[in-house]
């Protein structure tokens, strides 16, 4: 048996919060006569939380290239680096099995970086660290978790694991005044989705058991099995004696929306920017670079690629909602005031394009797709990172009482410009490798994508002509921002001396973060080819490869 | 070994925790007479390690004996019947009433007086004979037995109004509700001439193939049974009494109350449902407790959303979770999974209420105060209470890795089995309406800030109540598995048994 991988890396975080809480909590001491033994503990913490994300970081690392190199060997096989599967509760077919494979690779990479430069950004939490990292170390490992089950019911349960840290993170660690709302929204929202979509897997399961397939269980091959052998594409009656229609069409829609919320496609976005402004940075790092993720990968996961036959029939209106997203999003980050909701707004914007990717239904479109989740998680995170250290120095997030902050911050100033090219998706950096394929992709969808009545979609084309007005007016206001806050005259006496630069610290996680939207950006095949060796088996079940 | 003892173990085994209840309810009566009134403090420390002996005992011998061919599980002239169902149910009932002793050390209003106990052993009994019974009679006399000790232990805070108020209150309802199934319960002995649950089923369906009229009667019967089941796990439109009982009874009655007692008419429900009423039966029912489930979850969560006391809201919380439980009871009618779902359902739902009101009655002890907006800081007041009520609240809104998870998957799976799948969506979407507030009790522990934080002390008698409730609602919601197989097994066995 090889060495367990994945599960090593979602595991070691877990492994660490659980450290975390036995340890001494510092608040028992007293500040004033305990001083040092209070900065040895938290320097303990830290230390403990920033060890278990770089060792995640690093073995994802290793899992990375594996699969990028095996891929790139010509290695036919879609999972790599599995553990398990081993019975869990074996009486209603729950396993332990994981793996990854072309998209989810990246996925563990990113998660791996968001959570190590979250780590590093935090360095100076000072109300209750302990329990601040504890919580951060499980919200990562649920995180992880997602991207490398291969069995539907642990994906499930890592994700709403995810979900109780992230609303204790965002309530008492976040923004003072929309922390409790926005966490509260937040959690209701991305709750309700996945758990309508965890009752069609459920109705998935028994159905496949009723149909006869052998074995059956909550393992992903299993499903597969199920789908190939016709299962989903059975009739059923539809609630309310509304007439037929086939599994894979009714349920379709409630497990990819359902997904999709998490992913802030429209009109259920609303809880994104909210969620994003409430929470502390790091969380804000975790939940627009990763978290959304989560919710594009599971829809494309469990509703795209179990049931095919569905998403054959509901993308072609779903990448409507998409265009919403993409045009809509980047015009309300346009007239943002505050800072931190700019970015929020564009995260709405670009996870629209993910959504777009998928609904192109080809192998094009949805390798972009793939690759603008990872280029927009570290560059969200980039930007939330360098949104907070802003934060922390000036206590304002308004946009027109910025200015000049270059001067004090050149390194923030210059990572946020990084980020500002990405998200216009300028040639040599991540961003126009993922973008330029899903427009592709959406030109070539106008001409293969078949609607209901055998109509050629090419409305496609005009989507992709749309979207782009998207384009034009992200880079209007990245550029609005980078002159206000960062260009124009520095108000000394306003700030009195209080903007500092950043630590060394910050510094480092900013340049990790730049480090691979440019690496990627000029050296697209280190992700790329692995990318369309994941997508591929998908679209061709959509007709699309 | 069984062959040679068989007569001997086959009486005693099938009521092995009743003699033993009614042997540490002697003890400790002597107790109370006997010993200086110093030494009496001990008294829930005493009983605490019997009910858990008890327990102890019962499951090492069940383990054995259940599901042995030779062993028939039939005791006092066949109005008892231990299957594994039994066995499983009657460890919950133990394990609560040993926990809860254990909280009641904590009680001001309970004191240590020794009549408390006895009221407890004596609930016990009733409900121990409850999920075992096998004839109609002694379902009713069992569950008065339970009832009538409850009553008292709501009430037994004499000074405290609201604890009289409680007590009567649940003593009014439940003595009307009780006649009602006791009518319910003669007419189908009058249709059929026969107690015994074993006979009874062929004999029911005789009386269906008769026609509509049998039927007719049938069903007349059913409603009236379900008013007195229902009211005791507190189903809409039953449920009046809930929250005023839960507000006033001193807390460690209503952590017996809102666990024991739920499990055993559950345990009743179930094989009621399962055994007794023929097959012809059941799209009568079915709906019925659908419908029934459905406007309980909802009803239960939209009223407990803005409640601002932590037992009042755990009371509209505990409606709302006899809705889901119900779920698995509606699916009773077409899968065996329904049965098994309500078993791991109420085991984790035993262990979950256990240390919520763990963690209320040692907030109560250090505060006095029950109201929610009282919780602020307790996370750093007291890190380890605050951190029990987290699994507790997330095993109650059914979130990971708190065995609640578990507990609603398998409830949702068995429904969408049964073909309830609109039953499991409304349960879906309730439970996260109960997420809200659910976690608004997380919020005001991590979030608020009291202008007082001084610590609290935990006494270690609760520390053992906080661990046990905790690891186990942690463990069975991540190695779910030997739990879900003996709830499996339990549940087959309860079919299999009918004759």
């Amino acid at each position: 048996m090889q060495f367990p991988f994945l599960t090593v890396i979602t595991f070691a975080p877990i492994a660490a919060a659980v450290i975390l809480f036995m340890m001494q909590e510092d608040s028992d001491l007293d500040p004033a006569t305990d001083a040092e033994q209070i900065a040895t503990l938290r320097m303990g913490y830290r230390t403990i939380a920033a060890a278990a994300t770089f060792v995640s970081l690093l073995l994802g690392l290793f899992v990375y290239f594996g699969v990028n190199q095996a891929i790139g060997a010509g290695d036919t096989a879609q999972f790599f680096f599995e553990d398990g599967r081993w019975a869990w509760v074996p009486q209603i077919g729950i396993g332990y099995h994981m793996g990854v494979d072309g998209i989810s690779a990246p996925m563990i990479l990113l998660t791996g970086l968001a959570s190590f430069t979250g780590v590093l950004i935090s360095w100076r939490v000072d109300d209750r660290p302990r329990e601040f990292f504890a919580f951060f170390l499980l919200l990562v490992a649920g995180v992880y978790g997602v991207f490398a089950a291969l069995d539907v019911f642990l994906l499930f349960f890592f994700y709403e694991l995810s979900i109780f840290p992230m609303y204790i993170l965002i309530a008492t660690w976040g923004w003072k005044v929309t922390r409790e709302y926005g966490a509260m929204k937040l959690t209701l929202y991305i709750l309700i989705g996945s758990i309508l979509a965890l009752v069609g897997v459920i109705a998935m399961y028994f159905l496949a058991v009723a149909a006869g397939i052998e074995n059956m269980s909550f393992d992903l091959a299993d499903f597969i099995r199920a789908r190939d052998a016709g299962v989903y594409d059975q009739v059923v009656e539809l609630p309310f004696n509304l007439g037929l229609a086939t599994f894979a069409r009714l349920w379709f829609p409630v497990i990819f929306i359902g997904f999709g919320i998490l992913a802030g496609i429209f009109p259920f976005h609303n809880w994104s920017p909210d969620g994003h402004v409430a929470a502390p940075t790091a969380v804000s790092m975790i939940h627009a670079g990763v978290l959304m993720k989560l919710g594009a990968y599971s829809a494309l996961r469990v509703g795209v690629m179990l049931l095919p036959e569905g998403a054959r029939v509901h993308l072609p209106w779903i990448v409507l909602l998409a265009l919403v997203n993409v045009v809509y999003g980047s015009l309300i980050a346009m007239v943002q005031r505050d800072f931190k909701y700019v970015i929020g707004f564009s995260s709405v914007s670009h996870m629209g394009l993910v959504s777009m990717g998928w609904a192109t239904m080809n192998v094009t479109g949805m390798t972009g797709a793939g690759l603008q989740m990872f280029s927009h998680g570290v560059m969200t995170a980039l930007f939330f990172a360098t949104v907070g250290m802003v934060y922390d120095r000036a206590h304002t997030r308004d946009i027109p009482s910025l200015g000049g902050f270059w001067h004090k911050m050149p390194t923030v100033a210059l990572a946020f410009i990084v980020g500002g090219l990405v998200s216009m998706g300028m040639p040599g950096l991540s961003g126009f490798v993922a973008e330029f394929p899903i427009f592709v992709g959406l030109w070539q969808a106008s001409q293969t994508v078949t609607l209901g009545n055998g109509q050629i979609a090419s409305y496609y084309a005009l989507i992709a002509i749309l979207a782009v007005v998207g384009i034009i007016v992200t880079a209007a206001y990245i550029l609005r921002v980078v002159q206000r806050v960062f260009f124009g005259e520095f108000d000394e006496e306003k700030w009195h001396g209080e903007i500092s630069d950043v630590t060394t610290l910050d510094k480092v996680a900013m340049g990790i973060l730049a480090f691979w939207l440019i690496l990627v950006g000029v050296y697209p095949a280190i992700m790329q080819p692995m990318v369309t060796h994941g997508v591929e088996p998908i679209a061709r079940l959509l007709g699309g490869a | 070994m069984l062959t040679e003892s068989v007569p001997l173990m086959q009486a005693v085994v099938p009521v092995l925790p009743e003699m033993g209840l009614l042997l540490l309810l002697i003890l400790v009566l002597m107790h109370g007479v006997f010993s200086p009134k110093e030494s009496r403090r001990t008294v829930c420390v005493i009983t605490g390690v019997g009910f858990f002996t008890l327990m102890v005992i019962h499951l090492s011998v069940g383990f054995n004996f259940v599901g042995d061919p030779d062993f028939s599980g039939s005791g006092l002239g066949d109005i008892v019947r231990v299957d594994a169902f039994a066995v499983m149910f009657r460890a919950m009932i133990l394990l609560a009433a040993a926990l809860t002793c254990l909280m009641s050390g904590e009680s001001r209003a309970i004191n240590r007086r020794v009549e408390f106990y006895v009221a407890l052993i004596v609930a016990a009994l009733g409900m121990c004979l409850m999920v075992a019974a096998n004839d109609l009679i002694l379902v009713y006399v069992a569950l008065e037995t339970a009832s009538v000790s409850l009553y008292i232990m709501a009430g037994f805070q004499r000074d405290s109004k609201l604890s009289s108020e409680a007590g009567l209150k649940y003593y009014l309802f439940g003595a009307v509700t009780s006649a009602i199934l006791l009518y319910g319960l003669s007419l189908i002995f009058g249709f059929t001439g026969e107690t015994n649950f074993s006979r009874l089923g062929p004999a029911l369906s005789a009386l269906t193939a008769n026609g509509s009229e049998g039927v007719f009667a049938l069903v007349v019967a059913l409603l009236l049974v379900l008013v007195g089941l229902g009211f005791k796990v507190a189903v809409v439109p039953f449920h009046f009494w809930t929250p005023d009982v839960y507000e006033g009874s001193p807390t460690p009655s209503v952590a017996f109350i809102s666990t024991a007692s739920k499990a055993a008419s559950f345990g009743l429900l179930v094989r009621f449902f399962s055994i007794v009423w023929p097959a012809e039966m059941i799209p009568y029912w079915a709906g019925l407790l659908a419908a029934l489930a459905a406007i309980t979850m909802t009803l239960g969560n939209m009223l407990a959303l803005v409640q601002k006391n932590i037992k009042r809201m755990l009371g509209y919380s505990s409606i709302a979770q006899a809705g889901y439980a119900l779920i698995g009871v509606v699916a009773l009618s077409d899968t065996e999974l329904g049965a098994a779902a309500v078993a791991f359902y109420m085991a984790m739902y035993v262990l979950t209420n256990l240390a919520a009101f763990a963690v209320i009655s040692a907030v109560e002890w250090n505060t006095g105060s029950v109201q929610i907006a009282d919780y602020a800081g307790l996370s750093r007041r007291s890190f380890p209470l605050a951190i029990v009520m987290v699994v507790a609240m997330l095993s109650l809104g059914g979130v990971p890795p708190a065995a609640g998870f578990f507990g609603k998957f398998f409830l949702f799976s068995a429904a969408v089995d049964a073909g309830y799948t609109w039953l499991a969506i409304i349960g879906v979407v309730n439970a996260i309406i109960a997420l809200f507030y659910y976690l608004t009790v997380i919020k005001v522990m991590f979030v608020g800030k009291a202008e007082d934080e001084s610590r609290y002390t935990i006494r270690p008698r609760l520390a053992v109540v906080l661990w046990v409730t905790g690891v186990g609602i942690l463990l069975m919601g991540t190695l779910a598995s030997p739990w879900w197989r003996w709830a499996v097994e339990a549940s087959q066995q309860l079919t299999v048994m009918l004759p």
